[in-house]
């Protein structure tokens, strides 16, 4: 539910690359992971730094390019985007940066860590969401504002949190959460519990939580669409694979992947 | 005499004890040297961080407090009973040691939730929730923390002569009598480090705390959850919370020990 890629599997996979003896230099570096000249097959490690709510659809994705490509390995690093941008800043070896939000992008980007310019490949807008059957009865966004209510909202500093900020300023409504999550899934696993009456996330988040939860949409959530930019990593130690995993996200197949799973198009 | 057996450390322990030291210090070094020292004043006029400190040492302590009034007793059936199953129940005990916090957040709301097996009751029947409030984040800290109080006070007990409880029995103590006057006083050095321990590992408790009792600044929002989330949108500013946290549970420590340690240590 909250996993991560644990550290040892990182340091696995720094050594492995490191065993290969390539970098991403290396184009004559047979043993390297890097593409056939020739043909099209990838090979090696493909290493994905993801935002949270991407977990569901990116997996899927990778078992199709890993399908497609028997020789490579598709490893994901799910989690929120600040910590994944703080990861890839300290030297984290990743290939695709796909983050929640512009911002953290910016974060990497600024740091010249981008190969390109980050490109936006889906979006995704706040929605309600309340345990199965809405026992207590919410309705919509001004149901925020109820001090009767266990509602959960993610923290400021964290993405979700500061498009729900937005939100509620537009709508002018005094939110009083009793608690501010450090991430969507945290605010969902809370509603998933039946512990709070409502909290605010994603509707990707919504879709993915199956029957436990119910989502409600409403109109304000326009004035905070979220966009989701995807960036192949300047340091990438497998940039054909990395060029390829985009290029499966924004292609039909990919969009329709997203689509199926809550988000929009941009 | 007892400074020239100090130095004369064997060569085979000093080298692993200056690479244990070196583990040990240097991340706290490294946070230092990144610490934005000119951002101290400002950090610290801050009333959320004030908040979130008194929140953190109260929670702590209070979690302390019910870890001891709790745990001793435990210990002393672990050490001392002949009950069956004693070693099932050890293990039972130690289980929040091995658990992830998270999931020791998710198993507390199962059971003190709203929806949970007592909580449900509770909320029924005195329309009482606890999840959310500071009462959540005690239990959370409780229940991450006590365990080694429990191990530590059980190891004292195994440790002490029980030759004095004997001989205070001899002498007509009933045995609530030779608890109180004999075996608590003997084993109160091992009752001291324990609560230290738990004490630490409260004040530093998080993930049980922020998935059981949420995150909001005043109520739940102590400083491992305050520098988390800063972490996402001010780092160097984490790093002054982290700093913070340290300088006053070091500094706690270090008051404790020599008022109150160092003399139960030396007699023992």
């Amino acid at each position: 539910m909250m996993e991560r890629v644990p550290l040892a599997l990182a340091a696995a996979l720094l050594l492995s690359l490191a065993a290969c003896g390539g970098g991403s230099g290396g184009e004559d570096a047979a043993a390297g992971p890097s593409t056939d000249p020739a043909g099209e097959e990838l090979t090696g490690t493909l290493t994905v730094f993801a935002a949270a709510s991407l977990t569901d659809v990116f997996t899927e994705l990778g078992e199709r390019l890993e399908q497609e490509n028997p020789g490579l390995s598709v490893q994901f690093s799910f989690a929120g985007s600040s910590a994944l941008a703080t990861q890839i800043t300290q030297g984290a070896p990743a290939d695709v940066f796909a983050s929640a939000n512009p911002p953290q992008m910016a974060v990497v980007a600024d740091a010249g860590l981008a190969a390109g310019d980050p490109e936006v490949v889906t979006t995704n807008v706040l929605e309600i969401a309340v345990p199965a059957g809405n026992p207590a009865g919410v309705s919509g966004l001004a149901d925020f504002a109820r001090e009767d209510l266990a509602l959960a909202l993610c923290a400021a500093e964290v993405p979700c949190g500061a498009a729900s900020q937005q939100v509620f300023e537009a709508a002018g409504v005094d939110a009083a959460p009793d608690t501010l999550e450090e991430d969507v899934r945290a605010a969902l696993t809370k509603v998933e519990l039946g512990e709070v009456d409502a909290a605010l996330v994603y509707a990707s988040d919504v879709a993915a939580a199956g029957d436990a939860v119910e989502g409600i949409a409403f109109p304000e959530a326009e004035d905070a669409v979220n966009d989701y930019p995807i960036a192949v990593l300047a340091g990438a130690p497998n940039p054909a694979a990395a060029e390829a995993f985009v290029e499966l996200v924004a292609s039909g197949a990919g969009q329709q992947a997203l689509a199926d799973a809550g988000f929009r198009a941009p | 005499m007892r400074r020239r057996r100090e130095t004369g450390v064997p060569a085979p322990l000093l080298v692993p004890a200056a690479v244990a030291v070196a583990f040990l210090v240097l991340p706290l070094a490294g946070l230092l040297v990144r610490t934005p020292w000119a951002d101290l004043p400002a950090q610290l006029a801050e009333p959320a961080v004030g908040q979130a400190l008194r929140l953190s040492l109260v929670s702590a302590t209070l979690a302390t407090g019910v870890s001891l009034l709790l745990g001793v007793p435990l210990a002393w059936v672990l050490a001392r009973s002949r009950a069956r199953g004693r070693s099932v129940l050890r293990a039972l005990v130690t289980v929040p040691l091995v658990l992830p916090p998270v999931v020791g957040g998710v198993a507390l709301f199962l059971v003190l939730g709203r929806q949970g097996i007592v909580g449900r009751w509770l909320d029924e029947a005195f329309g009482v929730t606890i999840p959310f409030t500071t009462t959540a984040v005690v239990i959370a800290e409780t229940f991450v923390a006590m365990p080694f109080l429990v191990i530590s006070v059980e190891g004292a007990l195994r440790a002490a002569d029980t030759r004095f409880e004997d001989a205070a029995a001899t002498l007509g103590a009933d045995r609530w009598t030779t608890f109180r006057r004999v075996t608590l006083p003997l084993v109160a050095p091992g009752v001291a480090a324990g609560a230290v321990l738990c004490w630490a590992r409260a004040l530093g408790e998080f993930g049980a705390t922020i998935t059981f009792a949420g995150n909001f600044p005043g109520t739940t929002q102590t400083m491992p959850l305050a520098v988390y989330l800063e972490l996402q949108s001010d780092p160097p500013a984490a790093i002054v919370l982290s700093v913070l946290l340290l300088a006053v549970s070091l500094g706690t420590l270090l008051l404790l020990r020599d008022r109150w340690l160092t003399r139960s240590g030396a007699a023992a």
